[in-house]
């Protein structure tokens, strides 16, 4: 009796069988895909994903007290940071060769700043005795401990050398609890001096004035999106250009032009002033502050509102409206029970993308925004090119991709990537 | 027989919305002039007699709009200038055909006839809050233009301006970008020419590759599709100040590198820099465009052409490529815009010698506020309509292309 899969099995010409042709073609046809796509993807994974990957690592890497204390590092693992007991002479020493190779180097006030991001006062204390320890020789073995806290009495303080123990480990949760406004210390982690609490705040607004933007897209973006849906097509492309007009031009003409518009001397104050509604003196303030950011913000995310909502209310058919009011719904019923629920896609579509659009915006809230409206982008941009502390802010960056990512993966599931749409 | 019944009871009835809008513009009118109640009721009661003369006693509408404009038109003339005298006769057009709309119920033409009137407002209401929002996304855009022709170094109207005068215009922003001012550096010019020399190659490398990715990604069987996609959208994705840090400490490994090891200058080392983080940031857009357009793409067209012969080059560029082309073309231009528009990578990752026309606004936003600026924005507004009609005309004959019925 012969297999069944022997008897029936289909050749192609060249003898090879049908399934195995089919398979190799199948093969075939994914690796050419997979070339045409690869010189693209291996260049976004280099520059792009590789870069974002390696700042990442940043946020816990704190290898640089280890490399440039190396012999203290040793030398503190017996000292109880926790006691209020001095380290002995045997850390001192140590302390101070490893300082003298920092100066020789030139590495003494790398140490000096990262200390200082923890407990400020440190970096001036590195430079300044390092002044002094420069010159000492220490081939004569004499006592080094009071030596040095003559330089400077914070080194006979506990607290300066628990700093440094505790900050001496490779990888470091610090910055992470710096970026959530605690802090690492000998008994774990603590919560930062209320003073300094201003990063938790600063999330926490980001998201509200985010969320508030986002609510201003809808309540404005779908009434436009349902005018343009249901008027005819030539006055809708007309009226779409009105919306693709601010689409296309520059982010900072944008902006400039809000800048002059919100200004003390600007055009919605003069014309106020003109019509007489508010006089000379009492000129509104609404710009460098929250109301500022949200009204530029609002109009820059508009469109990237109103174009998902009108290419969904573009499917829903206007024969449900009607026949919702034939059956004896009211306006507004026919509205919210049978229209509204049908434009949630384009509401949710559209809301996902301005709202990770705008957690992240930097440019707008730098201008307009002033203290009180700038958002966590401000802080990260100011902590990489003004204090230097790139720990803190890939830290916080790191937080920040972190909802942004979780936000992306929401929109792929109930948009697709695939089905985004532009113009 | 006219269906609207105009005995003068319902003519008062009627005329009541016309009496509210002129006692509106009365009181607006008279507020800035300092004689509220005067406005308010000279307002209404101007325009309740107008509208009792014209629509019950005239009853002719051409006769009106004559007899308006010259009574508005001397009424401006006397009370101020030649150009209130030109704004009292676009006011008085608006008015008398407001007139006839109200009392001949033109409003009704267009709707359907069972509509309450409830409905009716309603329908207008919403007109006219659609109406606002379209100004509030058009108006900031608008008001740069004008100003950009200030005499002044003010990024206010001058009250010259406003008068119209031409002292109060000049074109001093626009030669102060060119440079051809004493006083000017330059600085304007030299960020363009920058901006031209990099906006150009990163659209460049972004469409090479991003056309050539979406035609990979179009085929029938892709593994991992979804997640490929994801990794080449992410760019338009994750904040612009995380890829910018990102790329900052990459960027300036790799500028060492090319500078020290391979021996390339300095400047040439941070074009290269820029133009590759550009190209980054606008391959989303290629991909998204390209891939809108293959989605209608008739795969049998490359079948035939193969069976005619033609190796899978020559099908490539003759057949493929003429019709995704307006997809390829529309995204290139979102790449460039993408590219033109940047200004925190840039700032993060590029040198003094890299300075494109963004970093120098934003340089000047914040920094020493140059009237230029407004220059500088009404040349990109214009550029950006450019593109706008560019997009829209490549859009529709790509729908007409592939059979599409065009919207």
């Amino acid at each position: 009796m012969l297999d069944y899969s022997e008897k029936y099995s289909m050749e192609v010409a060249d003898g090879t069988p049908l399934k195995k042709s089919l398979a190799r073609s199948l093969r075939k046809e994914k690796l050419r895909a997979l070339a045409l796509i690869a010189p693209l993807l291996i260049f976004v994974l280099v520059t792009f994903v590789l870069p974002i990957g390696t700042m990442l690592t940043r946020s816990i890497d704190n290898s640089i007290v280890e490399e440039i204390l190396p012999r203290t590092v040793l030398a503190l693992e017996d000292w109880n940071e926790k006691g209020d007991e001095l380290p002995n002479e045997m850390v001192f020493r140590s302390f101070v060769e490893d300082f003298q190779d920092a100066i020789a180097d030139k590495n003494h006030t790398k140490i000096g700043s990262r200390l200082n991001y923890e407990v400020s006062g440190m970096s001036s204390l590195f430079r300044k005795s390092a002044r002094k320890v420069k010159k000492w020789d220490l081939t004569d073995n004499a006592p080094i401990k009071q030596k040095l806290i003559e330089v400077n009495k914070a080194w006979g303080d506990v607290e300066t050398w628990a700093v440094i123990k505790t900050h001496s480990v490779a990888l470091t949760n610090g910055y992470f609890l710096n970026a959530v406004d605690m802090q690492r210390t000998p008994f774990g982690a603590q919560a930062q001096p209320e003073n300094k609490q201003v990063l938790v705040k600063l999330f926490i607004r980001t998201l509200k004035m985010s969320l508030i933007i986002t609510g201003m897209c809808i309540l404005l973006g779908y009434p436009v999106a349902w005018l343009l849906a249901n008027l005819s097509n030539r006055t809708s492309n007309l009226l779409l250009i009105l919306v693709l007009l601010p689409f296309w031009t520059s982010l900072l003409v944008r902006t400039s032009a809000w800048k002059v518009m919100l200004q003390n001397q600007g055009v919605i104050n003069d014309l106020l002033v003109w019509i007489g509604l508010i006089t000379e003196g009492s000129r509104l303030e609404i710009i460098n502050n929250q109301f500022g950011t949200i009204v530029a913000m609002t109009h820059i995310l508009l469109p990237f509102m109103i174009l998902p909502m009108y290419s969904v209310m573009k499917t829903i058919p206007p024969s449900y409206l009607r026949a919702a009011k034939s059956l004896g719904a009211t306006n507004w019923t026919a509205f919210w029970r049978v229209y509204f629920p049908q434009s949630v896609p384009g509401i949710g579509a559209g809301s996902i993308l301005v709202f990770i659009l705008a957690i992240g915006y930097y440019i707008t809230p730098e201008i307009v925004g002033g203290t009180d409206g700038i958002f966590i982008s401000n802080r990260i941009a100011y902590h990489i090119s003004s204090s230097l502390n790139w720990g803190l802010a890939s830290a916080l960056g790191a937080i920040l991709l972190g909802v942004v990512l979780l936000l992306y993966w929401v929109y792929d599931k109930i948009v697709g990537i695939d089905n985004v749409k532009l113009g | 027989m006219m269906l609207v019944n105009s005995t003068p009871e319902s003519l008062l009835t009627k005329s009541v919305p016309i009496v509210v809008a002129g006692a509106i513009f009365g009181t607006v009118y008279g507020q800035v002039n300092g004689l509220v109640i005067l406005g308010f009721s000279a307002g209404a009661f101007v325009s309740l007699l107008l509208t009792l003369f014209y629509a019950g006693v005239l009853k002719q509408k051409f006769l009106s709009h004559v007899i308006n404009i010259a009574l508005f038109g001397t009424f401006g003339l006397l009370s101020s200038s030649l150009h209130s005298a030109i704004f009292y006769v676009i006011l008085s057009i608006a008015f008398v055909w407001f007139i006839f709309w109200v009392t001949e119920a033109k409003y009704r033409a267009n709707l359907l006839p069972y509509l309450s009137s409830s409905q009716v407002a309603w329908h207008y209401l919403f007109r006219l809050i659609c109406g606002a929002i379209f100004l509030f996304l058009i108006t900031p855009i608008l008001v740069v233009l004008p100003l950009s022709f200030n005499a002044q170094d003010f990024f206010t109207f001058t009250p010259e301006m406003l008068r119209f005068e031409p002292e109060g215009y000049s074109l001093k922003h626009y030669r102060d970008f060119l440079g051809l001012r004493v006083d000017s550096n330059g600085e304007w010019l030299r960020a363009f020419q920058n901006s031209l020399i990099i906006a150009p190659l990163a659209t460049l490398i972004s469409v090479t590759f991003g056309t050539l990715a979406a035609i990979g990604l179009s085929q029938s069987h892709v593994p991992m599709r979804r997640a490929i996609m994801a990794i080449l959208i992410s760019p338009m994705i994750v904040p612009l100040i995380i890829s910018a840090t990102g790329m900052f400490f990459f960027y300036s490994d790799m500028g060492n590198f090319l500078e020290e090891t391979v021996g390339i200058n300095k400047n040439a080392v941070g074009y290269i820099k820029v133009v590759l983080a550009h190209a980054v940031l606008g391959i989303p857009f290629v991909i998204i465009t390209v891939t809108a357009t293959l989605v209608g793409f008739d795969r049998s067209l490359t079948r035939a052409s193969a069976n005619l012969g033609a190796n899978s080059i020559t099908t490539f560029f003759r057949v493929q490529m003429p019709l995704i082309l307006p997809g390829v073309i529309s995204g290139g231009l979102f790449a460039f815009i993408t590219s033109f528009d940047e200004v925190v990578v840039v700032m993060f990752i590029g040198s003094a010698g890299q300075k494109t026309l963004p970093w120098q606004m934003f340089l000047g936003l914040r920094e020493q506020i140059s009237p230029t600026i407004l220059a500088v924005a009404t040349i990109l507004v214009v550029l950006s309509i450019a593109l706008l009609s560019t997009v829209e005309l490549l859009r529709r004959r790509s729908e007409r292309l592939r059979g599409m019925s065009p919207s």
